[in-house]
């Protein structure tokens, strides 16, 4: 087989692979620019992943399914939010606590889950287009959840910087004492964010659970949520560039496996480090241009609020 | 009353406690052998520790009026696992599995505060007095696996995910390219490491790099069911891995290589309750029924099955060794001449690669 007929499939899995972590960057990423820092990420990924799939397995119904990892994901933020909003817990070990308590209650719930197995999401076929070389399997042969992370991506963007809620949402998150004299809700706007950036998080996990590996297994986003919380920062807080990011993360993964299957001799365990490596590497480029942090990151970002302070 | 005294009056109430209690244990039973395992997943894993479990329950089955069983899942490799045990042999089991290789440790130092109790140490190398240990010959399954695949191979690329390049997994990608190129001389293996047992996302992830390159049947030395999910979906050969996982891709799943504990936990209670058990090694494969064939896809040609059948029989019958020489590394030397197989040594120290399999072993 031609080496370079490869890229066509590599940009189909790399696609598919950035998925979960587009869908939870870019809760997280609402969330921050709100003022809020929770690194529940990955908590909230399993107990949408193993939510959605067992109401999936009930039900039969993978739209029920989505719905429902989407709630338990906003549900277990809403833990968070109450914490660390209303009783003004430190953000930080909110957030940690949050993943800790995710892995547990995920593993409690999917107890009778194990080893059932699921029918992925169809994919979609256009004649014509999908059997296009290259790029029509990559963009026009994915399922509906590729499309909707992606979809996702303008959406938050023009909810961010084109809509008056946006910009109060980004008020809030930049000084949210100014934002509270001017009348506005600071912590009605943050438990939104909050709920928004778990439901996304769920969403992610689902997507894990229910489509791309069909099944449930105890801690099955193994470590993907935490690499959504890294992309917030490496994309300065854009949306676009949150996408740019998951696409590469994703990438690197990928194309780590087919230089092994080729038997390409670099040292698998370097080829497994590099998708976090080039994560690190980006982080420490941006992180040079001090301006473009300060500019970019949520100046209120992980600082407690209260009202009457 | 002084402390001796008080020290006999004790004595005497246990004694007579203890005479009455014995009076009324032998008025309805004698007492239970009580066997304990150590699991290191959860027993709903439907892979190595639910397999360990079927034996438990087996031995339960066979001998439940003679012993009572109890296990701990999800323990730990470390020192969560000495407390473990450690609670185990204080509670009475006089016969405690400890079925991961991580467990060896601990084990062999709970062993040395209770000689009476008798352990099994699944996959581990030390032994003491009242430390067995147990394994099994899963390479001989590969042996099998390869041929089948060498037979069902169209495209002669086989894909194979290895969890970590220990000698037990490259030991087991060379005895299936060995018998997959027996078959088919033209067929090659492409290896890629996923560095863990158990990510379904990035087997996933790995099957379909693999099956993008070419490769038309995917073998895997990890332990969950992905990579046979990603096989189904793409109308391909899988070959599952632990326990048999067929519901996870019916038209896909070709068979898979299961461990099975029953026998040998069976035998083992048993030679507690006669007295015969003594501190061994033992080393099962297909011959003893610790490794085992999941049942075979029905698509597979009967001349196919035949053959296999066949090849488990001479591996029963020790006409076939795995590593039968001659064999080969992919420099094309022959480090196991004609005439003789691998010792046990070698394989248990496997860190090459037979010609046929591509890419380097990562060091």
């Amino acid at each position: 087989m031609n080496d370079f007929a490869l890229i066509g499939p590599i940009l189909a899995a790399m696609f598919a692979a950035a998925t979960p972590l587009l869908f939870a960057a870019l809760g997280e990423l609402v969330v921050e620019k709100s003022g809020v820092l929770n690194l529940g990420v990955e908590g909230m990924m399993l107990v949408g992943a193993v939510c959605g799939f067992a109401v999936a397995v009930q039900t039969g119904s993978a739209t029920t399914g989505f719905l429902v990892a989407a709630l338990a994901g906003a549900a277990t933020a809403s833990l968070f939010a109450v914490l660390t909003l209303f009783l003004l817990a430190n953000q930080v070990a909110t957030g940690l606590a949050l993943t800790l308590f995710g892995v547990g209650l995920s593993a409690l719930i999917g107890q009778g889950f194990v080893g059932i197995p699921l029918e992925g999401l169809p994919k979609l076929y256009v004649p014509g287009l999908t059997d296009l070389p290259v790029v029509g399997q990559a963009l026009f042969g994915q399922d509906v959840m590729v499309y909707l992370a992606v979809a996702a991506v303008p959406l938050v963007h023009l909810f961010l910087y084109r809509t008056r809620a946006g910009l109060v949402l980004r008020a809030v998150g930049e000084n949210h004492t100014a934002a509270h004299a001017l009348g506005y809700k600071v912590l009605r706007i943050r438990f939104l964010a909050v709920l928004f950036g778990g439901a996304m998080a769920g969403l992610g996990g689902a997507f894990l659970s229910m489509d791309y590996t069909p099944m449930w297994a105890e801690n099955m986003t193994s470590g993907r949520g935490w690499i959504a919380l890294a992309l917030v920062v490496f994309a300065t807080w854009k949306p676009v560039r949150a996408m740019l990011g998951a696409w590469l993360f994703g990438g690197v993964t990928i194309l780590q496996l087919h230089v092994q299957g080729l038997g390409i001799d670099v040292p698998s365990q370097l080829l497994s480090m590099l998708p976090y490596l080039a994560t690190v590497l980006v982080l420490v480029l941006i992180s040079r241009d001090v301006a473009r942090i300060r500019l970019n990151a949520p100046a209120c970002l992980g600082k407690l609020f209260h009202p009457d302070a | 009353m002084n402390r001796r005294t008080m020290g006999k009056t004790v004595l005497g109430l246990a004694g007579a406690a203890i005479a009455l209690s014995v009076g009324m244990g032998s008025a309805f039973a004698q007492e239970k052998l009580k066997v304990g395992f150590v699991y290191v997943g959860p027993v709903s894993d439907h892979g190595y520790s639910y397999q360990h479990d079927q034996g438990r329950l087996a031995v339960e089955k066979a001998l439940g009026d003679k012993v009572t069983t109890t296990f701990v899942e999800n323990v730990p490799e470390g020192a969560d696992a000495e407390r473990v045990i450690e609670q185990l042999a204080a509670s009475g089991h006089k016969l405690i599995f400890t079925t991961s290789f991580g467990f060896m440790n601990p084990t062999l130092k709970v062993a040395q505060r209770h000689p009476d109790v008798k352990f099994e140490h699944a996959t581990g190398y030390k032994r003491a007095a009242n430390v067995a240990t147990y394994s099994g010959r899963f390479y001989e399954g590969r042996t099998v696996v390869g041929a089948i695949a060498g037979k069902m191979t169209k495209s002669n690329i086989i894909g194979y995910i290895g969890s970590y390049p220990i000698p037990e997994v490259v030991g087991g990608i060379n005895a299936f390219t060995i018998a997959l190129r027996e078959q088919n001389p033209k067929a090659e293996v492409r290896v890629v490491w996923v560095n863990s047992w158990y990510d379904p996302g990035k087997e996933a992830e790995a099957a379909k790099a693999l099956i993008d390159q070419g490769a038309d049947i995917i073998v895997q030395h990890t332990d969950s069911p992905a990579p046979i999910q990603t096989a189904q979906e793409r109308g391909l050969w899988s070959v599952g891995q632990s326990s048999d996982m067929t519901r996870f891709g019916p038209k896909s799943h070709l068979t898979a290589i299961v461990e099975d504990w029953n026998g040998y936990y069976v035998d083992r209670v048993k030679a507690v309750l006669d007295g015969s058990w003594k501190p061994i090694d033992t080393w099962g494969g297909i011959k003893t029924g610790m490794v085992e064939l999941a049942p075979y896809n029905p698509a597979i040609p009967a001349d196919v099955v035949k053959m296999a059948d066949q090849i488990k029989a001479d591996i029963v019958s020790g006409k076939r060794h795995s590593f039968q020489g001659p064999v080969k590394d992919q420099s094309g030397k022959v480090v196991i001449p004609e005439g003789k197989s691998a010792t046990d040594e070698q394989i248990l120290k496997m860190d090459w690669y037979v010609e046929g399999v591509q890419g380097k072993v990562p060091k």
